[in-house]
């Protein structure tokens, strides 16, 4: 998008979910300009991205990425498949499992449920970013210590959500731990070895 | 000849402690690569155009739209017009395009019509006097069978069984060849005896077993003391791996496929792919690193990763199709249900006389097999009979202990039922009648003990509905189970460098089960060497083969074949290095990095200088399982186990909680008890989830599966997971009986043991998993009306 475009709106992470709504419900006059269109929604203009590929930048583990992505591309998707950082899995696809969660902005998403362009100008930290060397952080050592992945395919996920939790939690009980990473769903039946490790690194501070 | 048998335990470094699972830390930072994860340079994307409909014949199909759009690569009809559907989500065309989104469009864009016939997707009580008995297959039966993937062990016992209605035609082979059937299939097909009437060959949708009756059950029935009856069962539940299935190919020349495909079975993949894409099974190459999740789902080639191999043959270029959720739900995998009507009768001291069932379960359109009941205990006087259903919800697959958590929940439930009908604890009865469980009696005695007192069962246990406070009813229950476990066919080869380093090579594949950590374990322990010192290569077929993981084979067969490896391995360094220490080789041991003379350990050489001696070639040697010339058997079969659950019942809402669970289990010789333990955590999480919350629910108006994503397909979630207690059975006459897979037993009891302890607390028995509000409400209800 062209930084000096006369009808910039504050807002440029794309179309929100309202604003789709809006658009969706109306008939809107459609203005095409370079790369992007201006849509007239309820009054307000509202810019739209593609159908095509737009230039997408991404900030991941502090690292920036310059990409050509359809508007409708998953942040998880644009991690996978573009940027092959694949510590994220791809598993239910709608925000129901956490197998894909990363943190975006500090805040903890699934990243299946943000748009690539939604998470723009923001870091995007994934799992790959927590190990310091050759040296596990301290909550993946508690993974590996108390046999808290099998298949491992959930895991990558509960080792984002946990370093979440535990900076809104630094002294969880046992009950906020269950309510707490509840988000997350594991199927070979994990969540024992999790509660120790969550127990190992919360009494040692993470 | 080397002694190849375990090390006993004064000698054991490794062997029944507690070590890290090896490949952890790459799995918790996300290093660790999956299929799914596996993107190959110009790789394309492909989606299949499912059908919207339960049973249906296929009357057109349209690509011409798909076609012209741009950055489509290939298209492939997996099933062509004239075809019939018998499931909705099956497969019927697919398209390879540049991005999935495009792929996407490309597949909507594609016009089917189809022809919906009626559908069946129930799976309830079959009507009084209906079914078909069992008869001789006809051509059309053969084919029904292989389009609808009917498992070829149940194909070939069939055909050995009822024979078939026609003379064999060469046409028809090469027919049955095209679609699908393997060699196996075509040699009963071949051999089956020929019958000029046809019997029925099962054109119903309920196919009738036929009755087995052992002793005099009608007389044993007459004379008993008591006689209790009951319903029972366990729904359809899908498999639900968290890595869907699917597969990348690519062909590095025109008569050579890479698969990268997340399966069970890598050695096993090249055969079942060879004949669909007439290549060599040898030119075929199979590659996993990492896999998650199959739980039985993943035994073979799919006809999404056969369809791939043939996009990616047309496009020239790589071709991905991994499943998306609905159809990883819909058609990748269910556990076929099993209800049964049991009456079971006992003298007043709670001694076992008699068992009678009718039960009826299904397997999707290939019906499905009786579970092993009654299970465990061998009612001598009994009367069985079963009803398959046939029907459109989809193929079943083998879902870990196949059959056994269903027989478990039927068998437990009715004893149970018995003991409260007898004012009996059920610790007693089962204890009363283990003099007819066969070989493990002893072990289920010492289970049920310690398990007994890990619950404390004997201090909370009360009668039926006897522990109520206000709405919250507690109870306690119990199963016990049994598996085989016996080690698979496999081979391995381990090398010793002359510099030292070691190589264990063998083509078998890490479920998630702690495959690698076990190989190494056995290796490190074998050479004298601490774990990290082993290189250890899995999971492609440039390795010596090794059988499928299901059955919990696996830990038997590669710790048999890499133990033999390891230890002529050792023998042929020990001949290398005999001369320098002044000894004959059968005089060394390795132990803690060195050689040494076993009698007089002063004369040693540390490991790398040892090896040295081999000179400029490395040593390899080959082990398998099994090998009757190197004695002993280092595997064996059978296993007890015992589950006890207590629950928390809310009789205003039905809602049930697990408050503790107890796993005490034995698998002969453990090689990681960490590894172990987590198996059996594993075992009761997933039982706490099929018991509460897991069902397949099918629409019987639209036949579509209706909870095929992860929101309303429910797994246990941590807040689900109450205080679990695992006690594994170690030590004499345990560890000398060899090494035996734990996978499947530990999931066995769970469900029925959960069942039983919610009849326990709320009085009544709530008939079927899963145990959800609204099924126990339903049994309330029925009991206040009672």
């Amino acid at each position: 998008m062209q930084e000096d475009d006369p009808t910039k709106l504050e807002d440029s992470s794309g179309v929100s979910r309202r604003d789709f709504l809006k658009i969706s419900g109306i008939s809107a006059a459609v203005v095409p300009i370079l790369g992007t269109k201006l849509v007239e929604a309820a009054g307000v203009p509202v810019r739209v991205y593609g159908p095509g590929k737009v230039p997408i930048e991404l900030t991941v583990n502090g690292k920036k990425h310059q990409l050509q992505l359809e508007p409708r591309v998953t942040l998880l998707d644009a991690l996978r498949d573009n940027l092959e950082i694949t510590g994220a899995k791809r598993v239910c696809d709608r925000h129901e499992c956490g197998a894909c969660t990363v943190l975006l902005d500090g805040k903890i998403v699934y990243a299946c449920a943000v748009l690539a362009i939604e998470a723009q100008g923001k870091p995007i930290t994934t799992v790959e970013s927590l190990m310091q060397g050759d040296q596990l952080h301290p909550i993946q050592q508690a993974f590996v210590d108390n046999d808290a992945s099998q298949c491992g395919f959930c895991t990558s996920g509960f080792v984002v959500a946990t370093r979440a939790f535990l900076e809104k939690h630094p002294d969880p009980t046992p009950e906020d731990v269950r309510r707490g990473l509840s988000g997350n769903f594991c199927r070979c039946g994990t969540y024992h070895g999790i509660q120790l490790a969550l127990a190992q690194v919360a009494r040692k501070g993470a | 000849m080397p002694d190849y048998s375990w090390p006993d335990a004064e000698h054991r470094i490794l062997i029944g402690k507690r070590i890290s699972r090896v490949d952890s830390p790459f799995k918790v930072s996300g290093r660790a690569k999956y299929t799914y994860d596996y993107h190959a340079p110009d790789m394309l994307f492909g989606k299949v155009v499912r059908s919207p409909y339960a049973k249906a014949k296929i009357v057109s199909i349209d690509t011409s739209a798909a076609e012209k759009m741009p950055g489509v690569k290939a298209i492939e009809i997996v099933q062509k017009p004239g075809s019939t559907v018998q499931w909705a989500g099956d497969e019927v065309v697919a398209v390879a395009a540049l991005d999935e989104g495009t792929a996407e469009d490309a597949a909507r864009a594609i016009t089917v019509q189809y022809h919906p016939a009626n559908h069946m997707v129930s799976d309830a009580e079959p009507p009084a006097g209906a079914g078909d008995s069992a008869g001789p297959m006809n051509g059309d039966d053969i084919d029904d069978a292989i389009n609808n993937q009917l498992p070829d062990r149940q194909f070939i016992e069939y055909l050995q069984q009822h024979g078939v209605t026609f003379h064999v035609e060469e046409d028809d082979i090469k027919d049955w060849k095209g679609a699908g059937a393997p060699d196996a299939v075509i040699d009963a097909i071949r051999k089956a005896e020929y019958h000029e009437v046809k019997g029925g060959g099962g054109h119903s949708a309920y196919q009738k077993a036929a009755a087995q009756t052992m002793g005099d059950p009608d007389k044993a029935f007459a004379s008993a003391d008591v006689v209790s009856e009951g319903l029972y069962g366990a729904s359809v539940i899908t498999h639900c791996c968290l890595e869907s299935h699917g597969s990348v190919a690519e062909w590095p020349s025109k008569d050579h496929l890479m698969v990268h495909i997340s399966t069970q079975n890598v050695s096993g993949v090249p055969a079942q792919m060879a004949d669909p894409l007439g290549v060599p099974a040898a030119n075929i190459r199979i590659h996993q690193d990492n896999m998650g999740g199959g739980f039985g789902s993943k035994f073979a080639a799919d006809r999404w990763d056969v369809t791939a191999a043939k996009l990616s043959k047309k496009a020239g270029r790589p071709v991905r199709i991994m499943l998306e959720r609905t159809p990883e739900l819909e058609v990748a995998g269910a556990r076929p249900s099993a209800y049964a009507r049991v009456k079971v009768a006992a003298k007043k001291d709670g001694t076992l006389t008699a068992w009678q069932s009718q039960s009826w379960g299904t397997g999707g359109p290939g019906g499905g097999g009786m579970p092993p009941i009654p299970y465990v205990f061998n009612i001598a006087d009994r009367h069985l009979e079963h009803t398959a259903i046939r029907n459109n919800i989809g193929p079943a697959r083998a879902w870990r202990a196949p059959n056994h958590p269903q027989a478990a929940v039927i068998t437990m439930g009715a004893l149970d039922d018995l003991a409260a009908k007898l004012n009996m604890d059920p610790i007693d009865l089962w204890l009363k009648n283990l003099n007819i469980v066969g070989p493990r009696e002893t072990t289920y005695r010492e289970e049920l003990g310690i398990a007994s007192d890990l619950m404390g069962w004997k201090d909370k246990w009360r009668g039926r509905g006897q522990n109520v406070s206000g709405n919250l009813a507690r109870g306690l229950g119990l199963s016990i189970h049994t598996w085989g476990g016996r080690g698979h066919a496999s081979d391995c080869d381990c090398t010793i460098h002359p510099d030292g380093s070691v190589d264990v090579k063998i083509g078998t594949q890490d479920l998630g089960t702690g495959t690698r950590t076990t190989i190494v374990i056995v290796a490190a322990e074998t050479l004298g060497l601490p774990i990290e010192a082993i290189n250890l290569y899995i999971g492609d077929t440039l390795y010596p083969a090794s059988g499928a993981s299901g059955g919990s084979t696996t830990p038997g067969g590669v710790s048999s074949s890499t133990r033999h490896a390891a230890v002529d391995a050792r023998q042929a360094l020990f001949e290398k290095v005999a001369p320098a220490l002044n000894a004959q080789p059968d005089d060394l041991e390795a132990v803690n990095g060195v050689v040494r003379v076993k009698t007089d350990p002063s004369r040693s050489l540390p490991w790398k200088q040892a090896c040295s001696k081999l000179g400029a070639m490395p040593v390899t040697a080959r082990g398998k399982n099994p090998d009757r010339t190197k004695p002993p058997d280092l595997t064996n079969s059978g296993v007890g186990g015992v589950g006890m659950a207590e629950v928390e019942v809310d009789m205003e809402t039905g809602v049930v909680k697990v408050k503790k669970m107890v796993a005490v289990q034995d698998c002969g010789l453990i090689i990681d008890l960490k590894t172990a333990e987590s198996s059996c955590f594993g075992a009761l999480i997933m039982g706490i989830s099929y018991a509460l919350y897991e069902e397949k629910i099918m629409d019987q108006a639209t036949g579509r599966m209706l909870n095929s994503n992860m929101e309303f397909y429910r797994l246990a979630g941590l807040h689900d997971i109450p205080e679990l207690v695992v006690h594994m059975m170690t030590g004499k006459g345990y560890d000398e009986r060899g090494v035996i897979g734990l996978g499947e037993p530990p999931v066995i009891s769970p469900g029925a043991a959960i069942a039983n302890a919610v009849a326990n607390a709320i009085g009544v028995r709530v008939p079927f998993l899963p145990l959800t509000p609204d099924n126990v409400l339903a049994a309330l209800e029925q009991k206040a009306g009672a």
